[in-house]
């Protein structure tokens, strides 16, 4: 198997927003609750590159982690004070 | 585990080799994920675009992929990591228990039967003393 390289710009999905299914109508209440985080709703999808000790770059999505407990935590930037 | 920010992951490389690492013996064991643009955090309340960075922004996501729990902070507080695992806790015995948790539940501390013989008599079964440790 080729060793999978990495390059200085590697595209990552950001946001997965959910499939419509075809024909289905949606309001835009509906649309604001698919594609923003809500307690009580699911989780809205996304592919983000990681870094990850002892492995290195990798693309992740929440969506891997179905089956497990998941904090997700937001912080300003690397090499800030708090 | 899984942590956020705008920085590139070669930025998360070096902030965990020159940085955590010191802090925390081994380096921190999670994914830290690259939001550049703040597409991510856009789509959970927490980008803010006059300086491209995602405020403080804490969700529990259970198994199905439900979000539980969030926390948003301007950036100049850090969080409690003891009151983060104290509603994982909480979430966790409701799930499994079908009891709900009042102000102040701890793990081993009473919780409440949700029904129609409560209603009422919360008053009898939590005490304003409760909702302290």
């Amino acid at each position: 198997m080729a060793k999978e390289t990495d390059s200085c710009v590697k595209p990552a999905g950001g946001p997965i927003a959910k499939a419509v299914p075809e024909g289905q109508k949606t309001s835009t209440q509906q649309e604001i609750q698919m594609t923003t985080a809500r307690v009580g709703h699911e989780a809205p999808d996304f592919e983000a590159s990681a870094f990850i000790k002892g492995v290195g770059f990798k693309n992740i999505k929440l969506s891997d982690y179905r089956g497990k407990w998941v904090v997700l935590c937001f912080y300003p930037g690397d090499f800030t004070f708090v | 585990m899984l942590s956020v920010s705008t920085d590139s992951r070669f930025v998360h490389k070096m902030w965990q080799e020159h940085e955590l690492s010191k802090m925390v013996d081994g380096g921190v064991p999670f994914p830290m994920l690259s939001d550049g643009g703040g597409r991510i955090g856009s789509v959970y309340g927490v980008y803010e675009e006059a300086a491209g960075v995602d405020v403080r922004g804490r969700f529990i996501i259970d198994p199905n992929g439900t979000v539980l729990a969030m926390e948003v902070l301007t950036p100049e507080v850090g969080r409690n990591v003891s009151e983060l695992i104290r509603q994982i806790k909480a979430f966790q015995h409701v799930q499994a228990t079908g009891e709900v948790t009042p102000s102040g539940w701890q793990p081993g501390k009473h919780a409440l039967k949700p029904g129609p013989e409560l209603v009422g008599k919360v008053w009898q079964e939590w005490k304003e003393e409760m909702a302290f440790d």
